[in-house]
C-alpha cells in the first residue's frame, strides 16, 4: 500500500471514530437529561413493578457526583502519582525506585473492590473512604507509567540536551516529559477508567454515584433501575475512555 | 548524585526510611483497641501499653539490628540485606504473637461481652516487613526458588500463629469462629466462580489469539471488541445480563433447570469470561507474533509440517506470554468475583456487602483480607510459573 493510500485510510478511520465518539457523547447528554421521558418504555418493558424509573435522585446529580468522585481522586492520584514518578527517577530517589515499582504493581493486584471495603474501618462511610480507596488505587497506575515513561527516553537524547546546555529542569520540562506523555496518559487512562467502575460500587459504603440506582435495583429486585444506572455508567466509561484515547494518540510522536 | 561509599553514613535509605516509618507509627498510632462490646468503637491502646517487657525488649532488638543493617559502616552490604531479610520472619511473628498476647491477657480481666481488635500500628509493622523483605530480595538478586523459599517461611510463620489458640480471642477471629463452615463454602465458591470462568475463557481466547496472529484483518476489529468489555465497570455488565438471561430462563425451560436465570452463577460467569478474554487473546497473539522467523525457518528447514511447528515451536516458545496473560486474568477475576456477590453468585464478596449493610466491620474484613491474599498468592504463583516456562538460559 502506499504512503498515500495508508494516510487516506486513516483519515478515514479517524473521521469514522469521531462520528460514534460525537454519537455516544450526545447519547450520555440525553440519556442523562431526559431518561424520564423513557418512562413509557420502562412501563412496558417490566410490566410487575410499580415504579419503573429511579426518582429518588435526578440522573443528573447522580451523574455530576459520580463525575466528581472520579476528578477528585483521580487529580490526587496524578498529582501524587507523577511525582512520586519523578522522585524515583532523579539521581536523590532512585535507591527507591524498585521499591516502589514493586510496590505498585503488587498493590494493583489487590481487588479494588476489597480496597474500598478496606477503607470503611479507617475512615467511616460516605465520600471520604470512596475518595480514599479511589484515590490509593489510582495512584498505581499511573506511578507504573511514570517510571515506564521516563524510562523510555533514550540516554543519547539526554546527553545531546545535556550537551545543548540545558538545565536539569529545561530537561526535565522540554526533553522528558513531552516525550513521556503519552505513557503517561496511558495510565491515567487505566486509573480514571478503573476509577470509573469503583466509584460504582462506592454506592455501597453511601457515596452518592451512578452506582446508587443500581445497587437499589440489584437490592430491591428492581430490574429497570439496574439498566438506568448501568447504562449510563457504561457509558460514561466508554465515552472517558475514547476521549483518552484520541488525548493520547495526540502525543503519539511526542506532542 | 550519591556521594561515594565511604562517607555515606546510612548504606541503605530504603530501609531507614521503613524504619523511620515503623518506629513514627509505634508512637503515634494505635496497636490495638479494646470494646466493651462489638457496637461500641474501641478505646485506642499503644504498643508499649500493650506489649509485656520481654515483647519489648525483642522488638527493641529486631530494631536495633534493622538500624545497623540500614547503616553503611558496620557490616559488609550482602550480609547486612541477609540480616535485614531475616529480621523479618522475628518481627512477622512478634507482631502476631504480641497481638494475640495481649488479647488474652486483656479479656482476661474484661466482660466476656468485651472485643480487642487490630490497630493501625499492627497493620503498618506487618506492612513494613514485608517491605523490607521485598527490598532486601530485590537488592539481594534471588532468582524464583530463593523467592519461593521465602514466602513459604512467611506462609509459615504466619500459619504457626494461626494454628493454636493465639489469636483466636480476636475479634476478627470471633467472627471466623462463628462463620468457619460459611467461610469455607464461600472460600470454595469463590474459586469455582474463577476457575469456571478461566477454562471456557481459555477454550475460547486461546484459539482466538491464534487466529488473531494469523489473520491480521481480523486483529483489529476484535481487539477493540474486547476492549470495550474491559473498559465497561464490572457491576454494570453483570446488571446488563440480568434481564436477557432472566428472560431466557423462562423462554428456555431446559437451560432455566439448567440454573441459568438473571441472578447468580450464570451472569457472574459470562461477564467474567467477556473480561477475562482479552488478556488472554492479546497475549497469546503477541506471544505468537513474538517467535523469531529464525525460529519458524529451522523448523520448517527441519520438515516439520505446520501442525507440529505450532506444538513444538511457537506454542512453547509463546508460552511465558500466554501465561502473563493466565496471570493477569487470574488475578482480575478473584477480584471481580468479589462485585459479583451483589448479583448473588457468592465468594467472598458475599461477607464485605453483608458487612457493610450491617456495619459489621470484622464481617468485612474477613471478606476482604482473603480476597486480597488470594490475589497476591495467585499473582505469586503465576509469576513463578511464568519464569519457569522461560526456555533455560533466558530466565
Amino acid at each position: 500500500m502506499s504512503g498515500a493510500a495508508r494516510s487516506a485510510r486513516q483519515l478515514r478511520a479517524a473521521s469514522a471514530g469521531n462520528g460514534v465518539l460525537l454519537i455516544l457523547i450526545a447519547l450520555l447528554i440525553a440519556l442523562t437529561l431526559g431518561m424520564a421521558q423513557l418512562e413509557p418504555l420502562f412501563r412496558a418493558l417490566f410490566p410487575d413493578l410499580g415504579n419503573p424509573l429511579y426518582a429518588r435522585d435526578s440522573f443528573l446529580n447522580l451523574m455530576l457526583a459520580h463525575i466528581g468522585l472520579v476528578l477528585v481522586s483521580s487529580l490526587i492520584s496524578v498529582t501524587i502519582g507523577i511525582a512520586a514518578g519523578l522522585f524515583v527517577t532523579r539521581p536523590v530517589g532512585r535507591e527507591f525506585e524498585p521499591m516502589v515499582s514493586s510496590l505498585a504493581a503488587i498493590g494493583q493486584t489487590f481487588p479494588p473492590a476489597a480496597v474500598l471495603a478496606i477503607a470503611v474501618p479507617l475512615a467511616g462511610f460516605g465520600f471520604t473512604p470512596t475518595i480514599i480507596a479511589l484515590s490509593l488505587y489510582g495512584l498505581l497506575p499511573v506511578i507504573q507509567n511514570t517510571i515506564a515513561g521516563l524510562g523510555t527516553v533514550p540516554q543519547t537524547t539526554l546527553e545531546a540536551a545535556r550537551g545543548n546546555g540545558m538545565s536539569r529542569w529545561q530537561i526535565l520540562r522540554r526533553v522528558e516529559l513531552p516525550l513521556a506523555m503519552r505513557v503517561i496518559i496511558a495510565g491515567i487512562r487505566v486509573s480514571v477508567i478503573i476509577n470509573i467502575g469503583t466509584a460504582t460500587i462506592g454506592s455501597t459504603v453511601g457515596a452518592k454515584s451512578l452506582g446508587t440506582p443500581l445497587i437499589a435495583g440489584l437490592v430491591g429486585n428492581n430490574l429497570a433501575y439496574v439498566i438506568q444506572g448501568a447504562l449510563l455508567v457504561g457509558l460514561l466509561a466508554i465515552v472517558t475512555d475514547l476521549l483518552f484515547e484520541r488525548l493520547e494518540r495526540r502525543y503519539a510522536f511526542g506532542g | 548524585m550519591t556521594p561515594p561509599e565511604g562517607r555515606r553514613l546510612i548504606g541503605n535509605r530504603v530501609l531507614a526510611t521503613l524504619l523511620v516509618a515503623a518506629v513514627a507509627s509505634v508512637a503515634l498510632l494505635p496497636f490495638a483497641s479494646l470494646s466493651p462490646n462489638r457496637l461500641v468503637s474501641g478505646q485506642p491502646v499503644m504498643l508499649w501499653q500493650a506489649l509485656a517487657g520481654w515483647q519489648l525488649a525483642a522488638l527493641a532488638l529486631i530494631g536495633i539490628l534493622l538500624l545497623v543493617a540500614a547503616l553503611a559502616g558496620p557490616l559488609p552490604r550482602r550480609i547486612a540485606l541477609w540480616l535485614s531479610l531475616g529480621a523479618t520472619l522475628p518481627l512477622l511473628a512478634l507482631d502476631l504473637q504480641a497481638l494475640g498476647a495481649y488479647a488474652h491477657r486483656a479479656l482476661d480481666e474484661a466482660s466476656p461481652a468485651a472485643r480487642v481488635s487490630q490497630g493501625a500500628t499492627f497493620w503498618i509493622l506487618l506492612f513494613v516487613s514485608a517491605l523490607i523483605a521485598i527490598d532486601a530480595l530485590q537488592r539481594l538478586r534471588l532468582g524464583p526458588a530463593g523467592r519461593a523459599l521465602y514466602g513459604v517461611a512467611a506462609l509459615a510463620v504466619i500459619g504457626v500463629c494461626f494454628s493454636g489458640e493465639l489469636l483466636s480471642p480476636l475479634s476478627i477471629m470471633r467472627e471466623f469462629a462463628n462463620q468457619r463452615d460459611n467461610f469455607i463454602d464461600q472460600l470454595v465458591r469463590h474459586l469455582l466462580l474463577v476457575a469456571g470462568a478461566l477454562l471456557p475463557a481459555l477454550l475460547i481466547g486461546l484459539p482466538l489469539g491464534l487466529l488473531a496472529n494469523r489473520r491480521a484483518r481480523l486483529r483489529n476489529g476484535l481487539f477493540s471488541v474486547l476492549n470495550v468489555f474491559q473498559t465497561l465497570p464490572s457491576i454494570a455488565v453483570f446488571g446488563l445480563l440480568i434481564a436477557p438471561l432472566s428472560a431466557l430462563g423462562r423462554a428456555v425451560p431446559w437451560l432455566g433447570e439448567l440454573g441459568v436465570s438473571g441472578i447468580g452463577v450464570a451472569p457472574a460467569i459470562i461477564a467474567l469470561v467477556l473480561y477475562s478474554l482479552l488478556p488472554i487473546v492479546r497475549n497469546t497473539y503477541s506471544g505468537l507474533a513474538g517467535v523469531s522467523t529464525g525460529a519458524l525457518e529451522a523448523a520448517r528447514g527441519m520438515g516439520m509440517t505446520p501442525r507440529q511447528i505450532l506444538w513444538r515451536v511457537e506454542i512453547p516458545l509463546a508460552l511465558p506470554v500466554i501465561l502473563s496473560g493466565l496471570r493477569i486474568v487470574t488475578v482480575q477475576a478473584i477480584g471481580l468475583v468479589v462485585v459479583a456477590a451483589l448479583i448473588g453468585a457468592g465468594g467472598f464478596g458475599a461477607f464485605i456487602f453483608q458487612g457493610l449493610g450491617q456495619y459489621a466491620i470484622d464481617l468485612v474484613l474477613l471478606g476482604a483480607i482473603p480476597t486480597i491474599v488470594l490475589a497476591v498468592i495467585a499473582d505469586f504463583a503465576l509469576q513463578i510459573l511464568v519464569s519457569l516456562s522461560r526456555p533455560s538460559g533466558t530466565r
